[in-house]
């Protein structure tokens, strides 16, 4: 069983070699934790995102693990050098098969 | 301070309070307060910046079902058009008398669906029902809310102002105990707000998700021990239309981002 969802990347695009640019990534996703229970007393399964990647022209600048402990709709805040012209691809992989990916282009001048 | 003296000074000092204790709730009436006010700087981001605000993606998720077509090959787009014209606007008149009978936004959306669309009705709460209500309030965001008392909704309205101040529950509470009387007092460390509804839905991060003004006042209900109303319910109907009333003049913040 695979899924996805809606994403979202917030970048600017272009900028000055060499300056710092600010990157903000989202993913809809409920991240349910695992420890919660239904009304009925059963135990709903864990269901998050575990691993957030992103590279840029195919180099990988950016991952972070996720774990049951971080909220629904994960928002990631990061920056990084804008060194040259390219694209920028962002992955979201969890549990049950779920995947999603986004990119977003860069000029760099 | 003589005796006569003293009588003047204290019954000039209850005048006063009680004038300033008029100025205030009269201020608090004239000019309602939204939530948002009482917020911190990070949330009140979180809400404007469409890139930070979660709930931006079941306003998307609402514009794939606009128009996507039911049973009888018919979308909302197929009556309404496109949304952005022809819903602009609309969430600032909910809840509408519609043929007689009170109708919230999403009972409305369910009301086309049945009778326009073929389709099932949504169940509250679900996804579905939450994308839908958040793209057609987004399209009034920043109009002010536009209720006004008129004969049709004139017993309504009294009802739901009956909801309101009726005391209610273990904690034998009524709205107005906290949201007019206290507001902007704390519990529990929190602001009370004045209990305006003017960003629904919204998404709470409490509840880690988007939800309805029916869900936000069931949940007020349960804490104070008090059976909640259905939702969906003309009691609940009711309730909405005398809070958007009270609220009215106030801009819409929907999709809004709550604590």
């Amino acid at each position: 069983m695979s899924k996805t969802s809606r994403t979202s990347i917030t970048m600017p695009s272009s900028a000055k070699k060499g300056s710092i640019i600010e990157i903000r990534a989202i993913a809809q996703h409920d991240m349910e934790s695992g420890f919660r229970y239904t009304e009925s007393g059963k135990l709903i399964p864990r269901d998050i995102i575990r691993v957030f990647t992103c590279t840029y022209n195919d180099v990988e600048i950016f991952k972070a693990d996720f774990y049951s402990g971080i909220g629904a709709n994960p928002l990631i805040i990061f920056t990084t050098i804008a060194t040259e012209t390219g694209v920028l691809e962002f992955k979201w992989s969890g549990d049950n098969g779920y995947e999603a990916v986004n990119q977003a282009n860069i000029t760099v001048s | 301070m003589s005796k006569p003296q003293f009588l003047w000074f204290l019954a000039a000092t209850m005048i006063l309070n009680s004038a300033t204790l008029l100025a205030a709730s009269d201020s608090s009436k004239s000019k309602p307060q939204s939530s948002y006010e009482l917020m911190s700087s990070e949330n009140k981001a979180m809400q404007d910046d469409p890139s930070l605000n979660p709930a931006m993606f079941w306003v998307g998720d609402g514009e794939v079902l606009w128009n996507k077509p039911e049973k009888n090959n018919q979308s909302c787009a197929s009556c309404h058009g496109d949304a952005k014209k022809s819903m602009r606007g609309i969430a600032t008149a909910f809840p509408k008398m519609m043929k007689g009978k009170l109708q919230t936004l999403e009972g409305q959306i369910n009301q086309c669906r049945v009778s326009a669309q073929g389709a099932s009705a949504l169940a509250y709460e679900s996804k579905d029902l939450l994308s839908l209500t958040a793209y057609i309030a987004y399209q009034s965001k920043g109009m002010p809310i536009a209720i006004k008392e008129t004969p049709e909704n004139k017993s309504a309205m009294q009802k739901g102002r009956q909801s309101f101040y009726q005391r209610m529950g273990q904690l034998n509470l009524s709205c107005a105990q906290c949201h007019e009387d206290r507001a902007g007092l704390k519990l529990g460390g929190s602001p009370i707000p004045q209990g305006h509804p003017n960003a629904y839905p919204i998404y709470r991060l409490e509840w880690q998700t988007l939800g309805s003004l029916q869900r936000r006042l069931r949940n007020c209900m349960s804490g104070v021990r008090a059976q909640q109303y259905e939702y969906g319910s003309p009691e609940m109907a009711q309730l909405e239309l005398f809070l958007a009333w009270r609220a009215r003049g106030l801009p819409l913040e929907s999709p809004g981002v709550r604590p």
